[in-house]
């Protein structure tokens, strides 16, 4: 796109107006997304339950997520007088920011990234460890008991299980042999497939076909399942929402916000499980690449089959939100440190020994 | 022309947020100061094109030590009155280590101007050579020439780790701790049971 205003402009300005249109063209749509997928949250939440669901606005309730928004616009926000006034207003800025962030690096197509940086994992991990700050500060600024429990619960939480997330990536790198993101799909390009170990099979339908992704990888698949378990903990999904714990803590960190605060929250929030969802799709499930390596099915753009992905994954996020209970507090320090911790630790040695040994890297 | 005005944005808002960590009167603002100066100091990182260092300084100071750092100053309920009356007793020892610093700052900046090290390119620029990214140009240094030095920084760290969890730890009696692997070996029909009972009796607890 640089190129395209480079016509223009001179360079230095080009690439300025390439990037902030870039820009917009992710954060529009994703915004327009989390309106309409706080809607569909709402339908899977609705049917789970045998309800309806929103059904009154817009055509099938369609509209629902518009009409909140019109209404939380027009709400007055209130500040507490004892909080903390910069901080309080800061909190929701910063949540609603670093979950849009980190969206610059993941690959919508094979040519369609905003920032092809050579540590774009590396860069995912450091945004989403800034997402504690917006719960933290909220917490404190507010002055007020249960948010404070809030912020304490979630630094404790997401620290955590940050951890085991560095770990499950670490073998996700090894096997691609880089952080950089479009080069992780790249590297899920027919990664996995019967004929690799019975070369009898190559060429066969369906037994000789190839995976594209990494979680038909028997020793990739377990990581996976540790990192949907702690995508949900780490950004506060239920059953591990113990920061907004309804029955202990009001409603945890955002008890004291309302208006705008309180729905910058909410839709940083659900943008933060759709970059859980599109990781998911990108580092273990072949991104913009489709499921199976057969020449017709390229012929489907590679964002229809990201959204494809993502939409998926959301659902098994809804899924698990309507059916599992909530975890208790010690439980989840438990699995966070003593199972997923060491359980990754001990993936990430097997898999690089395994690689080694098949001389992955020479 | 970007990349000045990134720099000078940065490294102003490094210096700026510096000082306020110190001239802030309330501790926690002092910890979030910190953040942004840590944060900025990651912006001119990249702009040195040391990206991984870069990210490491966010992954590492922002997203565990700070989190910590403020975990620790929120908790903590401390008297501003009797913080401020030791500030004057300390500062000559503050002075004599911030000329310090500054001395090693000039040594360092002088050995590099003189060549002493080959650090870099003749103009100042990262020397990590072309096609090779940052991440295996270090792990290319670490693991190879620097693998002994490397291993014992992680042997200390692993020594510091164990001496603070066998300092704070204490072997308490009379705890009624829980006992995970019989919750998790519960079943729902040891837990509950299924009562019909008819109408108008009761229900036997």
């Amino acid at each position: 796109m640089t190129q395209f205003f480079a016509q223009w402009l001179p360079y230095d300005w080009a690439w300025g107006v390439a990037t902030i249109c870039g820009i917009l063209l992710i954060a529009l749509p994703l915004m327009l997304g989390v309106a309409m997928i706080i809607y569909v949250d709402r339908k899977i939440w609705a049917a789970m339950a045998l309800r309806r669901g929103p059904n009154v606005v817009g055509p099938w309730g369609l509209l629902q997520s518009f009409a909140d928004g019109l209404k939380v616009a027009l709400q007055e926000t209130i500040i507490p007088s004892a909080a903390n006034k910069g901080l309080f207003l800061l909190a929701p800025i910063i949540t609603f920011t670093v979950a849009l962030m980190a969206w610059a690096v993941i690959p919508f197509n094979s040519g369609a990234i905003l920032a092809n940086i050579n540590v774009g994992l590396l860069y995912v991990l450091a945004i989403s460890s800034l997402g504690v700050y917006g719960t933290v500060i909220a917490g404190w600024s507010s002055n007020s008991k249960y948010p404070f429990f809030s912020a304490m619960r979630a630094s404790a939480q997401m620290i955590s299980y940050e951890v085991s997330i560095g770990f499950i990536l670490i073998c996700v790198v090894l096997w691609a042999k880089s952080f950089n993101m479009k080069d992780i799909v790249e590297a899920q390009h027919g990664a996995v497939s019967l004929a690799y170990w019975f070369p009898v099979l190559d060429g066969v339908p369906v037994l000789g076909w190839k995976i594209n992704g990494f979680v038909a990888n028997p020793l990739l698949f377990p990581m996976w399942v540790m990192f949907l378990i702690s995508g949900m903990a780490e950004t506060g999904r239920a059953p591990f929402d113990l920061t907004e714990a309804e029955s202990e803590l009001v409603a945890g960190y955002q008890t004291e916000y309302s208006s705008m605060a309180f729905a910058l929250y909410w839709l940083g929030e659900y943008a933060n499980v759709l970059l859980m969802c599109a990781l998911n799709a990108t580092l273990f499930w072949g991104g913009y690449l489709p499921p199976l390596d057969i020449p017709v099915l390229y012929l489907i753009p590679g964002f229809i089959w990201l959204l494809l992905k993502i939409l998926f994954f959301f659902f098994i996020f809804s899924w698990v939100k309507a059916t599992v209970p909530r975890y208790r507090y010690d439980q989840l320090m438990r699995l966070g440190w003593k199972v997923f911790l060491p359980v990754s630790l001990m993936f990430v040695v097997v898999v690089s020994g395994f690689l080694m040994w098949k001389g992955h890297f020479a | 022309m970007i990349q000045v005005i990134a720099f000078y944005l940065f490294a102003f808002m490094v210096i700026a947020s510096g000082a306020f960590t110190i001239l802030a009167r309330n501790p926690v603002h002092s910890v979030l100061w910190l953040i942004l100066a840590f944060f900025n100091a990651a912006g001119l990182m990249v702009l040195c094109g040391a990206e991984f260092i870069a990210m490491l300084l966010v992954i590492v100071y922002v997203g565990a030590v700070a989190v910590l750092f403020l975990f620790v100053v929120m908790m903590l309920d401390i008297d501003f009155a009797e913080l401020r009356a030791g500030f004057m007793k300390n500062a000559p020892l503050g002075f004599v280590l911030a000329i310090v610093l500054l001395m090693e700052l000039l040594l360092g900046v002088g050995a590099y101007k003189a060549g002493a090290l080959k650090l870099g390119t003749a103009s100042g620029a990262a020397a990590t050579p072309a096609g090779v990214s940052n991440i295996e140009a270090i792990g290319a240094l670490l693991y190879t020439r620097y693998l002994f030095l490397f291993e014992a920084a992680g042997v200390i760290l692993l020594v510091a780790m164990i001496g603070a969890i066998v300092l704070t730890h204490r072997q308490r009696t009379g705890v009624r701790g829980q006992d995970i692997a019989k919750q998790i070996a519960r079943k729902p029909s040891e837990a509950t049971r299924n009562v019909k009972p008819g109408v108008g009796e009761g229900v036997q607890l």
